[in-house]
């Protein structure tokens, strides 16, 4: 068996004994350093440079300005491009910006022999701008007389989108006698992924092609753009994906590509390379959309929830990139999650203001809305005096829901037993009730939060996924995966599917880690919680293919039915009595050097994902609460996780670690901050909070594996939800202890102390 | 790749006087864990460096025969944290150091670095500060002593000259024995942070171990620059071990720190932390001088 092991990670050996290249590692010797000249307002035009000085620098080759590119617009989103102009994502950058949206846009760049070259011109250049008022917030970019950040959008709303579920208002349901409603607002911050190695790629031509290689999890994606963005043919960018250090979506997005391709044109196609500082990754790159919610909820004094209204407002930043997206996922978690008796109306805005772009990042969404959702429901628990996990019981989404807008079913359901598995791991009664009364500077408390994610994008819009097998003349196997390892484990997971579904063992798999667009076959790439699933079915089935060619040379070389054969353990043998007829080398030998019939047996499937699932989980968190301080202890943590089949367990519980870890950040410490003129505050990773190991508890992992029928091996999401549920658990946890509702993240020391003393409890 | 215009590795302390001397330009580097960020950063982009790093004469700690612990400026935080006599005489200070940064940087950044920046969050400072320690600094014209109270001339800024280097942090006998200390740094994160706010207090108590017989209160980050309470100290010497001290403690400091708000931490929030830390670390120092708080 091949799916279900722990297998060691394929890359494991090579990535801790150096042996893995990364982009840095194989820029050839006497390339380029490239630097980007940035804006030092968030908002108005460039009217003119002075480069005389930049210029002077020894080791300066060329600097090009926003007056310089190709007078083209593109998208850097990592979608799917669309045939349908209407679903096609918005196009509103050039390569170098002359209208500066955000504070650093990139309005130049410099190339020069190294990197102390490069960055003292980009300081030399003077640049004379026409100011604009900046825009930080939602309420800032929506207010009346409020500067349009693109024109094309002159109250700055991106997209507006509204759904109601159930019939009349919510407002008249409200009105029901005895009922107790909710009407407050939650918020959630700006955060940055803070992926180990930054935004870096490096550019050359071949003869009239340009090669770009790129730390991205959407090589085939930045194909498409980097084409569309220099105005050349799509054939003639070749892009190649080598291992890469983490992306947590940052690198779902074409984000320099584009402009080092543009800038290898410029000097003659030596390579150029371009590498960003971590202080330009958290500030120039995408974040996490800051979401405010206002919630109404209506709910009667049994627990039964009666009504609700959601309103949110995304801060987009200045580009659209993947825009209002976001919240149209978080608006369909907050539906999905819970069903109201009555009615439920939503409202969705996105908007566009001058700080960092909001993009694709763990999560897409559903983090927010789950804050916003699971402290509503604790807030409602406690108004009512019930048990806010008898609560969530009573209302959660339920085994076979089907979403009324999408039609997406909850196939394989294990969110109760997630619950109850939670539930006794933290001993919530026990807890529940130890903790009730306390007095004293230092208080416990214990919270949760439950959350559901749906695996893939169908039918929103189709995802294909290819793959490719190639028998070796040893009978081995090659497989080439469009979709990216990018640090999660694909190429582990995909090997074992591909022993699974060929009976050749994993030992003579050889994956191919590198995506080279000239050669690898379509995918759109890593991103969301797809790969398992969607890029799973197409090696599924190119392993069913593979198999089936296999045994048809087979039963030419036996002499047998095809149907009466199988292999395993690289042997075919009978069926029935499974015993050993031939090996794969001499299979193999046999088809590629027979002298009457020599065939190279490969197989290839693109794989239309044409279904969807949920998956879902809870977070149960301990924690101690020092008042005076304004800090809080996490003492115990636990994700369960309802993933389907777990195709490698030991990488299962690493990517929940990760998931909790970052969930941990965005609960009490990690936020970007902008000062007034838009420029940001704390873009490095001294005053940016990201939790050290130090600050990080025993992460503890649990299962409720429920195989679901439309994964290819039983499986489904597990890559972005570990994130989502923590935030919003910490923060019941909280509320349990203190007794003090914190409506916004994250929950860190300065604004506990406000609460707390507001509370009378300092 | 650093953007430095010129290098200059010192032999010795005259040899980096004459250095600084020759070019009024240069910057002392010693770990470089300052140094070099702001070069990274452009702030000190294309300058020329004297380094000190290596000099033998300042690095490691001794004790002079009258007792008098002297801390050579080019000793690494690591260094000082495991030397045999500062845990043995000022283990406040060995435990100040080993909260800064992780622990790569605590293994090349110096004390006599974190001294010299002049910061007020420097994690060193307000443990040194109830050391009574002494600066001796060498110049072109000779040495100097300066306490380390009327180093600090601002914020990032100190009464060192150019051409003076830090040779000696002295700590003599009479402000480390018998006393009981304790620093506590609050940062937003257990490690690789930067204070919000350092409390340090040293106590001796009297024969009883019931009343306080000397008291020292310094802050880092409670002002532009370290400071010590002067004024609440001579308040409760001679008070007896009872709440009330930890009040006077704790109300008196309120009185003489002055924080900003920034938006690291506004100015409630840091006078709220200057109480309670007041209190935590005097109950922990009376604890390490033997004594008790008693309710």
């Amino acid at each position: 068996m091949a799916v279900g092991d722990k297998m060691k990670r394929v890359d494991a050996y090579e990535k801790v004994t150096c042996g893995a290249k990364y982009t840095s590692d194989l820029a050839p010797q006497g390339t380029l350093i490239a630097k980007v000249v940035r804006s030092t307002i968030a908002n108005g035009l460039v009217k003119s440079f002075d480069l005389a000085e930049a210029l002077k620098v020894p080791g300066v080759v060329k600097i090009v300005t926003c007056f310089d590119v190709p007078d083209i617009c593109f998208p850097t989103s990592g979608h799917p491009w669309s045939v349908e102009e209407a679903h096609q994502d918005v196009a509103d950058r050039k390569l170098l910006n002359r209208r500066v949206r955000i504070y650093g846009d990139d309005i130049a760049a410099v190339v020069a022999e190294d990197e102390v070259a490069a960055a003292k011109a980009a300081r030399l250049i003077r640049v004379e701008y026409e100011e604009y008022e900046p825009v930080i917030t939602v309420e800032q970019a929506m207010a009346e007389g409020a500067p349009a950040i693109h024109e094309e959008k002159p109250d700055n709303v991106l997209a507006h989108s509204s759904f109601k579920v159930g019939s009349g208002e919510f407002s008249k349901a409200a009105e029901e006698p005895g009922l107790c409603v909710l009407d407050t607002y939650y918020d959630t911050q700006t955060v940055q992924h803070c992926h180990i190695e930054v935004p870096v790629s490096f550019a050359y031509m071949e003869h009239d092609k340009i090669v770009v290689v790129s730390s991205t999890q959407i090589p085939h994606i930045v194909r498409r753009v980097t084409g569309q963005a220099l105005g050349v043919p799509w054939g003639k960018v070749r892009v190649i994906k080598p291992y890469i250090g983490g992306g947590f979506g940052n690198k779902q997005e074409v984000l320099f590509e584009p402009l080092n391709a543009f800038l290898t044109t410029q000097v003659g196609g030596r390579p150029v390379k371009l590498e960003l500082t971590r202080e330009e990754t958290l500030a120039c790159t995408r974040v996490r959309h800051a979401i405010r919610f206002h919630i109404q909820a209506a709910v009667r004094k049994d627990g039964r929830l009666v009504a609700r209204k959601f309103t949110a407002w995304s801060n987009q930043g200045g580009y659209a990139s993947h825009g209002h997206a976001i919240v149209a996922n978080a608006a369909n978690m907050f539906k999905q999650l819970y069903q109201d008796e009555k009615v439920l109306e939503s409202e969705a805005y996105t908007v566009y203001t001058n700080i960092a772009s909001g993009g694709a990042m763990r999560g897409y969404g559903i983090p927010q809305s789950d804050f916003a959702t699971e402290c509503m429901i604790d807030d409602l628990a406690a108004m009512i005096g019930m048990d806010p996990l008898e609560f969530r019981l009573k209302n959660c989404m339920q085994e076979g829901y089907e979403d009324p807008h999408t039609h997406v079913v909850f196939l394989s359901y294990g969110l109760k037993q997630c619950m109850e598995k939670g539930r006794d791991a933290i001993r919530w009664e026990e807890k529940r009730r130890a903790y009730e009364n306390q007095t004293g500077p230092v208080r416990r408390g214990v919270g949760m939060a439950i959350f559901c994610y749906k695996t893939g994008v169908y039918p929103i819009s189709l995802e294909t996924a290819s793959c490719r097998m190639i028998l070796n003349q040893d009978g081995s196997i090659q497989v080439q995966m469009g979709a990216t390892e990018i640090g999660q484990g694909a190429d582990t997971v995909f090997t074992q599917m591909a022993a699974q579904s060929t009976g050749i063992t994993e030992d003579r798999i050889y994956i191919q880690t590198v995506q080279d667009t000239d050669v690898t076959p379509f995918d759109t790439g890593a991103y969301a919680s797809r790969q398992t699933y969607v890029s799973g079915k197409a090696l599924k089935k190119t392993g069913t293919l593979l198999k089936e060619r296999i045994l048809s040379y087979a039963s030419y070389l036996l002499n047998m039915s095809a149907q009466v054969l199988d292999i395993e353990n690289n042997l075919v043998v009978e069926a029935e009595s499974r015993k050993p007829l031939l090996s794969m080398e001499e299979l193999a030998t046999e088809a590629f050097y027979s002298l009457d019939q020599a065939v190279h047996i490969t197989a290839e499937v693109s794989n239309q994902c044409k279904e969807n699932t949920f998956s879902s989980g809870a977070c149960f968190a301990e924690i101690e609460v020092d008042i005076p301080l304004g800090k809080i202890r996490v003492l115990n943590i636990i994700n369960v996780h309802d993933s389907g089949t777990l195709i490698n367990p030991k990488l299962a519980e690493a990517q929940v670690h990760g998931g909790m870890s970052m969930g941990l950040g965005y609960a009490l410490s990690e936020q970007l901050l902008y000062d007034k003129s838009g420029r940001p505050l704390n873009d490095n990773l001294l005053d940016y909070k990201l939790p050290t190991a130090m600050d990080t508890p025993d992460l503890h992992v649990d299962f409720v594996e429920i195989a679901d029928p439309t994964g290819p091996f039983g499986n489904k999401a597990l890559g972005e939800p570990p994130a989502i549920p923590v935030a919003p658990a910490i923060r019941n946890a909280l509320l349990h202890a203190t007794g003090v509702a914190v409506n916004s993240l994250p929950l860190e020391p300065q604004k506990l102390v406000e609460h707390f003393k507001k509370a009378g409890l300092i | 790749m650093y953007d430095i215009d010129k290098y200059v590795q010192a032999a010795d302390v005259d040899d980096a006087v004459r250095a600084l001397t020759a070019d009024p330009k240069a910057v002392i580097i010693s770990g470089g864990s300052d140094v070099l960020i702001k070069i990274r950063e452009g702030k000190l982009a294309g300058c020329s460096l004297v380094s000190i790093h290596g000099i033998r004469e300042l690095d490691g700690v001794k004790m002079e025969e009258d007792g008098t612990v002297v801390i050579g400026p080019c000793t690494v935080f690591s260094h000082i944290t495991n030397n045999e006599i500062v845990r043995k005489h000022i283990p406040i200070l060995g435990d100040a150091v080993d909260q800064a940064g992780g622990p790569q940087l605590r293994n090349i950044g110096t004390i006599g670095g974190n001294v010299c920046n002049g910061v007020t969050s420097a994690d060193s400072a307000s443990s040194l500060l109830t050391l009574n320690a002494v600066l001796k600094l060498c110049g072109p014209s000779g040495s100097r002593l300066v306490p380390l109270e009327e180093f600090y001339a601002g914020p990032g800024r100190t009464v060192r000259e150019h051409d003076e280097v830090l040779t000696e942090i002295r700590i003599t006998k009479d402000n480390y024995e018998g006393f009981g200390g304790h620093y506590i740094k609050y940062g937003k994160r257990q490690a690789m942070e930067i204070a919000t706010l350092g409390c340090a207090v040293q106590v001796k108590l009297g024969e009883e171990k019931n009343t306080v017989e000397d008291l020292r209160l310094a802050y880092g980050v409670a002002a532009p620059t370290p400071i010590r309470c002067r004024r609440t100290e001579e308040t409760v010497k001679g008070m007896p071990l009872t709440p009330k001290l930890a009040d006077m403690l704790a109300e008196g400091a309120l009185k003489e720190v002055m924080p900003r708000s920034s938006w690291r931490a506004s100015r409630e929030f840091r006078l709220q932390l200057v109480e309670e830390l007041a209190r935590r670390a005097l109950a922990q120092a009376v604890c390490n001088a033997g004594g008790e708080i008693h309710a």
